[in-house]
This record gives C-alpha cells, sequence and structure tokens, in this order.
C-alpha cells in the first residue's frame, strides 16, 4: 500500500459505519453512564483508596525494613518494595494524578499537589500525559505516547534506517522506564526535527533536577546508608526494586495502545471532532487487558485502558463496572471491544515492535469483529 | 484524656522526636510524600507539619428557640498548633459522613489566645443552608477530628498577650461576630487586665433576640465585675446608631475599635466611622467581615444574570453563559488550559464564592472554596474565580 492512500481520511471505514447520529448518540449513552457513576461517588471509593495507600506505606516500610536481615531478607525486601512502587506509581499515583479523588477535598490525595514515587515529576508528568496524550489519543503527529518519540509503532510515522533498532530501543526503554518517561517531557524528538527549541526546555530543567535528586538520594544513598555495611545489598536491592516497577508499568501501559486491532488516526481525521467522535477515538484507540482482582490492582486498573480513555477523571476502581456496561455498547454499535490475556497482548506489541522497525505496514483497521473476541494482528494482510 | 493527648511529638521525649520529624532526613526519606503520609497512617493526632485536632468537649450555647442553634467546641490540636492571637480564625476542614468529601470553612476562634499545642474554642452557629457548622454543632462529638489550617487573619489585639498598652478599647459585633472580640476580651482578662488607670473596654454586641445571645452568663459576670469593662447588648429592633455610640463613647473615632458582624451592621458603623467632611474612614477602626454575599443563582431555564470576578487579576464581567474560561480570555487574561473539555485538569481554579454550573452535567453548585475547571464551568449567577 502506498503511503498517499494511507493518509487519506477514511472516516467511514475508521468509524466502522457508524453515521453522525450514531456517533453522538453513543456520546450522549457514555455521558449518561459517566454521570451515574458520578453522582454515586463516595465513602466507598475514599475507603478504597484509602486502604491501597495503607497497603502500600506498609509494603514500603517492610521492604525498607527487610534490607537489615541479610541473605534471607533481600529478596522479600525486593519484592516488597517492587510491589510499593507499581502501587504508588500506578493505583495511586496515575489515578490520583487524573484528579480521580479531587472530589474527596483531601490535600493528600489532590491532582495539583500529589507527587509520586518516580524520578518524573508529577507536574510535568501532567502536561504530557492528561492534557496531550488524553485529549489527542493517538493522533499520529500529536499524541506523542505513540512510540513515545523513540519507536516507531505506527505505519504513518515516516520509516528511517533509524528504526532498525526499534527492537533494542524498546528493551532500552523498558529497562528505563522511569527516565524514558521523566525525559519524556523534555520532547528530545521535536528538537531534534526543529517543532520545538532547546530553550523552551528551560523552565522544566530546575523541577526535573530536583526530582531526579531527592529520587536518587532517596534510593541509592539515604537508605542505603542507613543499613550500614550492607549498603551495597541495600543499594542493589532498591535499584532491582525500581527496575521491576520499570519493566513492569512499561509492559502494562504498552499493551494499552499498541496491540493489534486498536486505530491510530491523523490530524486531518480528527479536525473538528464532537464529543462523540472523541469517545469513539478512545474506544477504538485503546486496549484491555483481561485478568484477575489483582491484575487489576497491580496495573493501577489500566487493564481496562478503554474505560480508563473514555473516563480518565473517574476512580479506577469504578472501571470493572464500567466495563460491563462500555462492551455492551460496544456490541451494540458492532464496535470492537479490543480485550486479551497479558501474554496475548504483550505479543502482539512485541510484533508490532519488530514489525515497524521494517519499512511500510498496513495502515488499514481491523474490520469489525464480535465483542471480547481477542484481535487477530491485521498486520499480516 | 491521654488518649486524646498523645502525639509523640510533644512532652517528654516529644522535642527531640518532633525535631527529627521535621529534619531534612525525615523528609529525604519520605520524599515525594512527606512524613505526615506517613505518620496519618499510624495515629491522626500525630503529624509533623499538617495541623489537626480532636472534639474534646462540645457545650451548646443558645437555648435553641431557634432554628441556628450555638455550640462551643473545645479542640485538643496536634503539636504542630503553633497558638493562636486573640481575634484570628482558623480554617476548618471536615469529613461530611455520607460523603466522604472533605469540606473547609473559616471559623472565629472564641477561646483566648493560646500557646502552640494549647487546646481553644470554636464557637459556632449552625446556618439554615451551611452543611459544615450545621454538623459541627449538632453532629460533632469528643473523639471527632478535624483538619486546620494555622491560626491566620489579623483582625487581632496587639501583639503582647498582656496587657495593652493602648487606653483605650472598643468593641462592635452582631451575631456571631462576638467570637473573636470575645477571644479578645477572654484575653484582657486572663492576663491581668483590670480595666483600672483609665484603661476601659466598652463592649457592644447586636443579637436578634435574648435566647440568640451567645456566652449570656459570661458576659453578665463580666459586666458585674470591677473590671472596667462595659458590656452592652442590643436585641431585636434595636439597631446601631451613632447617636448612642456617642453616648457610650464620646470619642469613638478616636479610640481604637474592632467592628466584626452582618453587612448591614458593618455598613452602619462604616458610615460612623466616616468623616463628616472627608468622608474617610477612621483609622482606629478595624473591621473583620462575614463572606460577603452574592446573588442567588438563576433558576433553571432562566437567563443568566450576575457577575464574574477575577478576584486575582481585578477583572469582571457579566455572566454570558460561556464558560469561565472563554470569560477569563475575553477579558485578556491568560488563564493556564488543557484540553478545554473538562478532562485534564489543567485549567483547575478555586471560586472563592457564588454559584457555577457545570456546562456537562448541568449541575449547580454554590459551595465556597471549591475547585472547578473553568473550560467546563460557567457562571450560573455572582461568582468570584481565584483568578
Amino acid at each position: 500500500m502506498s503511503t498517499e492512500t494511507l493518509s487519506t481520511p477514511l472516516a467511514d471505514e475508521k468509524y466502522h459505519g457508524l453515521t453522525a447520529e450514531q456517533i453522538e448518540q453513543l456520546g450522549t449513552e457514555l455521558d449518561a453512564l459517566r454521570q451515574r457513576v458520578l453522582a454515586d461517588l463516595g465513602e466507598a471509593d475514599a475507603a478504597y483508596l484509602r486502604k491501597v495507600v495503607t497497603t502500600q506505606r506498609k509494603m514500603e516500610i517492610a521492604g525498607r525494613a527487610l534490607f537489615y536481615l541479610p541473605v534471607v531478607g533481600w529478596l522479600p525486601a525486593v519484592a516488597c518494595l517492587s510491589v510499593s512502587k507499581i502501587l504508588d506509581n500506578m493505583e495511586i499515583g496515575h489515578n490520583v494524578m487524573h484528579g480521580q479523588y479531587d472530589f474527596l477535598g483531601d490535600p493528600a490525595f489532590n491532582s495539583r499537589m500529589f507527587d509520586w514515587d518516580t524520578v518524573c515529576p508529577g507536574e510535568q508528568w501532567k502536561y504530557s500525559h492528561n492534557y496531550i496524550h488524553h485529549t489527542f489519543t493517538n493522533i499520529v503527529g500529536k499524541d506523542r505516547d505513540v512510540g513515545y518519540g523513540i519507536l516507531r509503532m505506527d505505519p504513518d510515522q515516516k520509516w528511517h534506517p533509524y528504526y532498525l533498532g526499534n527492537p533494542l530501543y524498546a528493551f532500552l526503554l523498558m529497562t528505563f522506564f522511569e527516565w524514558g518517561v521523566a525525559l519524556h517531557d523534555l520532547e528530545v524528538e521535536n528538537i531534534v526535527s526543529g517543532k520545538r527549541k532547546l530553550s523552551d526546555n528551560k523552565p522544566l530543567y530546575p523541577g526535573l533536577i530536583r526530582k531526579i535528586r531527592r529520587q536518587a538520594v532517596k534510593d541509592y544513598v539515604l537508605f542505603p546508608a542507613l543499613t550500614g555495611p550492607l549498603f551495597p545489598l541495600t543499594f542493589a536491592g532498591n535499584a532491582v526494586a525500581n527496575l521491576v516497577r520499570n519493566v513492569w508499568a512499561f509492559n502494562i501501559i504498552f499493551c494499552g495502545h499498541f496491540p493489534a486491532g486498536v486505530a491510530s488516526f491523523s490530524e486531518e481525521e480528527t479536525a473538528n471532532e464532537t464529543r462523540g467522535h472523541w469517545y469513539l477515538r478512545q474506544m477504538l484507540g485503546s486496549a484491555n487487558i483481561k485478568g484477575g482482582k489483582l491484575m487489576h490492582l497491580m496495573s493501577g486498573n489500566l487493564s481496562h485502558q478503554i474505560e480508563h480513555h473514555l473516563f480518565p477523571d473517574l476512580p479506577a476502581r469504578r472501571y470493572p463496572e464500567l466495563a460491563v456496561e462500555v462492551q455492551e455498547i460496544c456490541e451494540r454499535y458492532g464496535l470492537p471491544y479490543n480485550t486479551g490475556r497479558l501474554h496475548q497482548q504483550l505479543w502482539s506489541v512485541f510484533k508490532k515492535i519488530c514489525r515497524y522497525s521494517l519499512p511500510g505496514g498496513d495502515a488499514k483497521v481491523a474490520p469489525v469483529r464480535g465483542p471480547g473476541t481477542v484481535t487477530e494482528d491485521s498486520l499480516a494482510a | 484524656m491521654s488518649a486524646l493527648i498523645s502525639p509523640p511529638v510533644s512532652g517528654g521525649a516529644g522535642p527531640l522526636v518532633g525535631r527529627l520529624l521535621r529534619s531534612r532526613l525525615a523528609a529525604a526519606l519520605t520524599t515525594p510524600h512527606g512524613v505526615d503520609r506517613y505518620l496519618e497512617r499510624l495515629n491522626p493526632m500525630w503529624a509533623a507539619h499538617e495541623v489537626r485536632a480532636r472534639v474534646v468537649s462540645v457545650h451548646r450555647e443558645t437555648s435553641g428557640t431557634d432554628s441556628a442553634p450555638v455550640a462551643t467546641l473545645t479542640l485538643q490540636p496536634t503539636s504542630t498548633w503553633r497558638g493562636h492571637r486573640a481575634g484570628q480564625h482558623v480554617l476548618v476542614g471536615v469529613e461530611l459522613p455520607g460523603s466522604a468529601k472533605r469540606h473547609t470553612r473559616a471559623f472565629s476562634i472564641s477561646s483566648a489566645a493560646s500557646a502552640p499545642g494549647e487546646r481553644f474554642t470554636l464557637t459556632i452557629r449552625a446556618h439554615v443552608e451551611g452543611q459544615v457548622s450545621s454538623y459541627l454543632v449538632r453532629e460533632a462529638q469528643p473523639g471527632t477530628l478535624l483538619h486546620l489550617s494555622q491560626a491566620q487573619g489579623e483582625f487581632t489585639l496587639v501583639e503582647s498577650p498582656a496587657t495593652p498598652t493602648i487606653s483605650r478599647l472598643l468593641f462592635i459585633t452582631g451575631g456571631s461576630g462576638i467570637t473573636p472580640a470575645m477571644s479578645m476580651v477572654r484575653t484582657l482578662l486572663r492576663d491581668g487586665y483590670d480595666g483600672h488607670a483609665g484603661r476601659k473596654v466598652t463592649f457592644l454586641h447586636f443579637a436578634r433576640s435574648p435566647e440568640d445571645q451567645i456566652f449570656a452568663d459570661e458576659l453578665a459576670a463580666i459586666a458585674a465585675a470591677d473590671n472596667g469593662v462595659d458590656v452592652h447588648l442590643r436585641y431585636g429592633d434595636q439597631l446601631f446608631s451613632e447617636f448612642e455610640l456617642r453616648r457610650l463613647v464620646p470619642d469613638f473615632r478616636d479610640t481604637d475599635t474592632w467592628l466584626c458582624g452582618p453587612a448591614g451592621l458593618v455598613e452602619l458603623v462604616k458610615n460612623a466611622y466616616a468623616d463628616p467632611a472627608s468622608r474617610e474612614l477612621s483609622p482606629r477602626l478595624r473591621m473583620e467581615f462575614f463572606k460577603p454575599a452574592v446573588a442567588r443563582a438563576a433558576a433553571p431555564g432562566e437567563e443568566v444574570a450576575g457577575e464574574v470576578s477575577f478576584t486575582r487579576s481585578g477583572a469582571t464581567a457579566a455572566a454570558t453563559g460561556a464558560s469561565l474560561l472563554e470569560q477569563a480570555e475575553e477579558l485578556g487574561l491568560k488563564p493556564e488550559f488543557g484540553c478545554r473539555m473538562g478532562i485534564c485538569f489543567s485549567c483547575t481554579r478555586t471560586k472563592t464564592a457564588g454559584t457555577v454550573r457545570n456546562v456537562l452535567t448541568g449541575e449547580e453548585s454554590s459551595l465556597p472554596d471549591e475547585e472547578i475547571r473553568i473550560c467546563v464551568t460557567a457562571a450560573a449567577g455572582d461568582c468570584h474565580i481565584d483568578l
């Protein structure tokens, strides 16, 4: 397929043949769903969040303490600290900074004040994530989460020999994910392409450096030093916990938008979008992961990426109940509902990373499928 | 009692523990969340920086023939409480049962000036539409936890807690505006002020009825004692008059005066304190207002009428029904924004007063000091935005 046809608006096909009226109707239905949950927010949501926070704090304290037991304590310490960091970043940090719990009026869980246990300053992440990514989801050229400015994840991204390293870059991004997220806001790729001036980043440096210093001092100086002669073990343990969190977060996040069958959009297609269209793009541009309660908790409910993208400011614990209705809506409108087990979605993402290291790629959206079925790789076409 | 006063950062080994918890080391170890985020999991009365308090006792002040009863809450704050000067107020955050939402309101402190960590009292009237005041007056019990700010406000007695050096004091208060003045008089009397040597205190208070009179017994005792404090209580139709004030305090415009009460009273007193020729207010008059009342919102379907005030910039405009973000931009302001559709929270601002409508949900809200996303919120009447 030539690149000319790729950039042609594929409106009808992309929107699965829905008429403008049907898309408006879809928007109204989703608005109503949102309203119902909003009206019901209250003590149960607060209690859930506080329970998760208590668990996370206990895990962290247990992890820090177990490093004092040489040999037998090390592995459990790393496990506790990893779980603590994952909960902190995903079910707590990501969701609180989306404003999901602003309604509580508690400064501890206010999106404007919260910061998370990673080197990326929450303040900067909120701009690139809450605003850029959630507003322009999967619009190639606007959503900087498509490939994170490093990878080629979509045929609409022009191929370059640089992308032969796609799998390697993905591996490095996974390993150093928190650093990738922190440096993401500097928009290095836009500076390289001349869309952004180096001086535009100046205001970001102080916050970034402060946050990096604090995180590094805590994990790599103070806590190891407090264990005295066990310094090297604690140091290594903290590094491994950060790594575990990085690998997990990367995998969950890449399963959210990059499995096969997820649609991407062009700027032309999405100009003059209505609210209904915006909802539709969120649904078609996201993918879920099937799993049990633990899976949902540890992924910050980003296993319900579709529901999260439809309702980013509703408390994530509501996504499982919303998923039932969203899936039913998809069924009625003949829309795909992209979900699968973790390993299936990961395999699909892996194939995409490898496929797009080479030129070309089929921009066609996957055809309409029955809901709930795992999408097959449309790239084979 | 020990259960109520158990902060580890006060008493005994306290100062050391407190210093440690407030140290840079503790901050570095608990980054990015901070020491208090860990302490609060263990005991809400343990704090290194934040202030919280437990209600120790609740005392009903008025006999309650009306619909707006008054109660005095005695609070035991955490050791982080830095104390207050007489006349100051405190922001009180309460989690209302059923909603889990924390609501924050300002209340004057009614007890004499407090030292760090010391108990103090709030005297609160349960307003008909005041969720927070109603809850505190009717439902707060010993043990109830409150979130506090440090004491704030400049409507205070002189800095020194001892007898003031100024010669004469005048308090003019109305309704629950009596609380800061009461704190000042209590401070004076506690600290040995005896009213002699020509330092008279005149206390002029307006209440709706004798049944509504807060601190009636204590005021009677103060009036009866030989302390140089004159107490004048006026009820019902007995409005403030300059003539009467001149009779009580002939040189009132040159007397240090503290005025606190409803808007109507404040207007009358201000008129009296304005220089007849220049209309300039006497610098001796210090005032504290109740939150300015804003006009009621339009009924659903009714055309929106009202004024939007962006309080930080001083810009105002007639409410048009457009989003507050658009209205601000039309006035040439440049508030931060992102998605312009209510999802990214970049444009969140505080509405300090008035009524707004969420344009997505149609939901109206009149809560003071509420965070709103100005891209999806429009004025539904007069409103004040911190922008």
